[in-house]
């Protein structure tokens, strides 16, 4: 359903990767790899449509995916290295507020439950910015509860979760996939989810 | 679609309540630099009265330039940007809700205030009125025009600068017409005419600016 | 579509690059005959204004300077909205190579406008509609090298100043007409240069011999800025390593 076909990406004057193919199908799960700077957020960011490849495209279900915009942002949806979360609004009204812009229609009951899903429940009406790092990017993550997209692509998703966090965000991430859903993420841990076999994206200029 | 301009407007409307200081810092800085003007050039009331429409409008003009800042800056360090460009929603939807969101935030007040100075400029009753239809007309424009210099200069080392060196020579036909109109109204030639053209400017810029934003923040994300 | 020729082949900065650098000399000295002719019109067979004397004369100067910088300022925009349509980076590079010659030649007419002014008002700037309006094109102009010169990749750089130019472009008749309504409301001096009543045809002809040099002129710097910001750009490249190998 998504495709990337012989992209290249030059940042500056280095070319990040070039010729790149990959395909992303229902119930997939794509790992990026790549050592620091290989272009990995550069690739996702692409993906997300930010970046315009130096060349080549990148498909949903067969449509280039500047031309099918509406329809693509539907159905995906994207966590990066900035949790979008604001400091003066409490994990409620973040939570909340990035559903709405979304489209995503929720009501509170639904908004509790997702936080207090990722151990929130404590914190839901304290402003974002008494919240821990770690907090913050759960904040984030609880929207992936509530999406009903059915690509995720991930920017370092596990980066300063504590253990019970990283168990809740690969258990979130299998049933997502056995749902249907796809992902592509990058990520420096490693990812255990049962029944799963990640895919793997090498990234090499 | 409107119900997106509703959410943006009610959540930019909840951070603006949280951050009050940032709206009164704008407002005395308008006060402040109107205020400048009789100690710099002299108590004259004869003289106040004739520069008292283009005080108000300079001033204007700085505090609307100044408050720009927070219309995508914060957004953009903490990745909202991109989660809204990622909405089904076209851009231009969202970028129309906040920037209303910045004009009754940051326009309004100074709308408020306005009277207050021109009365300090001596100002008539009738120049007070157009005075506040010119700035209800004209400082939107500053919020539409100004939205695409702070798209441009996200990230950028010495935005606030640089939003400034863009934008305020795109300012002057509101700052001519709009202090045209206070003075047309003081000298008893009308205002009217002012008036029309700036609505005309007002309708101009509120079909396109936000096209040009939507650009100028596609290219900034990248 | 075109058969035969292939534009595309010249939109590639590397064949751009030689092109650019064969043609330059010749605009020079296009330039430099024509302003040699155009001086030679101004200084010898323009008569003496009655009313102004000599001094008139650096309108040859003043006029074309002015005429010029507007019309830098369009092909500019034309440029950078070209670029942003077919994503072709040689638009870009035009528009930035464009941009200092035309503010140049904003400068000279605001130059030469205070030093008519001078003799003529014995004041060395009016708040007049041209003078006023030329001085906000030279804010543009700074506001898009400005824009340009905070922007370390350039490929943002290149569509955030072709963006701004291009606002800057749909504004220049709003902010003239505006300027030029300010200035009667409020009835400042008016210069009419151009209108004066003992204008000669001599003195047209001098001043569009004038314009086409500074045309020229225009063309050679920011063909020869072109091919310094292709250098710095494609320093990288292979063509240019092979280039720098042959010229070793």
């Amino acid at each position: 359903m998504l495709e990337g076909r012989d992209l290249a990406c030059v940042r500056g004057e280095r070319t990040l990767f070039s010729h790149l193919n990959f395909a992303l199908d229902a119930g997939e799960l794509l790992l990026v790899q790549g050592a620091n700077g290989s272009g990995k957020t550069s690739l996702l960011r692409m993906v997300c449509g930010f970046l315009t490849p130096e060349f080549g495209d990148i498909l949903w279900r067969g449509e280039k995916i500047g031309k099918a915009r509406e329809s693509y942002h539907a159905e995906m949806t994207y966590f990066g290295h900035a949790p979008a979360v604001k400091e003066d609004l409490t994990a409620t009204e973040n939570l909340d507020f990035a559903c709405r812009l979304a489209g995503i229609p929720v009501d509170s009951q639904a908004v509790k439950g997702a936080l207090g899903h990722l151990g929130l429940g404590h914190c839901l009406h304290l402003p974002a910015r008494s919240l821990s790092q770690g907090q913050r990017r759960r904040v984030a993550l609880s929207r992936l509860l509530l999406t009903r997209a059915r690509l995720w692509v991930l920017d370092e998703p596990l980066t300063a979760l504590d253990q019970a966090a990283l168990q809740l965000v690969q258990s979130l991430l299998g049933e997502h996939l056995q749902a249907g859903g796809m992902a592509l993420m990058t990520t420096h841990q490693a990812v255990m989810i049962p029944g799963v076999e990640p895919r793997l994206l090498p990234l090499k200029a | 679609m409107l119900q997106i301009v509703n959410v943006v407007l009610r959540r930019e409307l909840i951070l603006a309540m949280r951050r009050r200081g940032d709206v009164l810092t704008v407002l005395f800085f308008f006060v402040i630099v109107a205020s400048l003007f009789p100690l710099g050039v002299g108590p004259d009331p004869k003289l106040l009265r004739l520069m008292g429409g283009g005080v108000v409008w300079v001033s204007a003009l700085l505090a609307a330039m100044l408050s720009l800042g927070r219309l995508f800056a914060s957004d953009y360090a903490d990745g909202t940007l991109e989660q809204l460009i990622l909405t089904p929603t076209p851009p231009v939807v969202w970028i129309t809700g906040k920037i209303l969101a910045h004009w009754l935030v940051s326009g309004v007040p100074l709308i408020l205030v306005a009277p207050i100075l021109g009365v300090q400029f001596g100002l008539s009753g009738e120049a007070l009125l157009v005075l506040v239809v010119s700035l209800l007309l004209g400082t939107p424009v500053l919020s539409l025009i100004g939205a695409i210099g702070a798209a441009l200069t996200l990230g950028l080392r010495g935005g606030g600068v640089l939003v400034s060196l863009l934008v305020l020579p795109l300012y002057i036909p509101v700052l001519i017409f709009g202090a045209g109109a206070v003075d047309g109204a003081m000298s008893g030639l009308g205002a009217e005419a002012h008036l029309s053209l700036l609505g005309s400017i007002l309708i101009l810029a509120f079909i396109l600016t936000p096209w040009a934003v939507s650009a100028a923040l596609r290219i900034s994300i990248e | 579509m075109m058969n035969g020729f292939n534009w595309y082949k010249y939109a590639s900065p590397a064949t751009f690059y030689t092109l650019a650098g064969r043609l330059i000399p010749w605009f020079y000295g296009a330039a430099a005959v024509l302003c040699a002719a155009g001086l030679y019109i101004a200084f010898f067979l323009a008569p003496t204004d009655f009313q102004q004397s000599e001094a008139y004369r650096i309108i040859f100067i003043h006029v074309p300077a002015a005429w010029m910088s507007m019309f830098i300022y369009i092909v500019m925009a034309a440029w950078a909205a070209i670029g942003l349509a077919f994503n072709t980076r040689l638009s870009f590079m035009m528009a930035s190579a464009l941009a200092p010659t035309g503010a140049m030649l904003t400068f000279v007419s605001l130059w030469t406008g205070a030093l008519w002014g001078k003799p003529t008002w014995g004041a060395w700037w009016v708040w007049d509609a041209r003078l006023t309006s030329e001085l906000i094109l030279f804010f543009l102009y700074l506001g898009f090298m400005a824009l340009q010169a905070a922007i370390d990749d350039p490929r943002r750089a290149d569509r955030a100043g072709a963006l701004i130019a291009l606002v800057g472009v749909v504004n220049v008749p709003i902010i003239y007409f505006s300027v030029k309504w300010w200035n009667t409301l409020h009835q400042g001096a008016s210069i009419s240069m151009t209108k004066a009543p003992s204008m000669a045809a001599i003195m047209l002809e001098g001043m569009l011999v004038m314009a086409l040099a500074a045309w020229m002129y225009a063309i050679a710097a920011a063909l020869s800025r072109v091919r310094s910001i292709i250098l710095e750009r494609e320093r990288n490249s292979q063509w240019v390593a092979q280039m720098m190998e042959a010229e070793a």
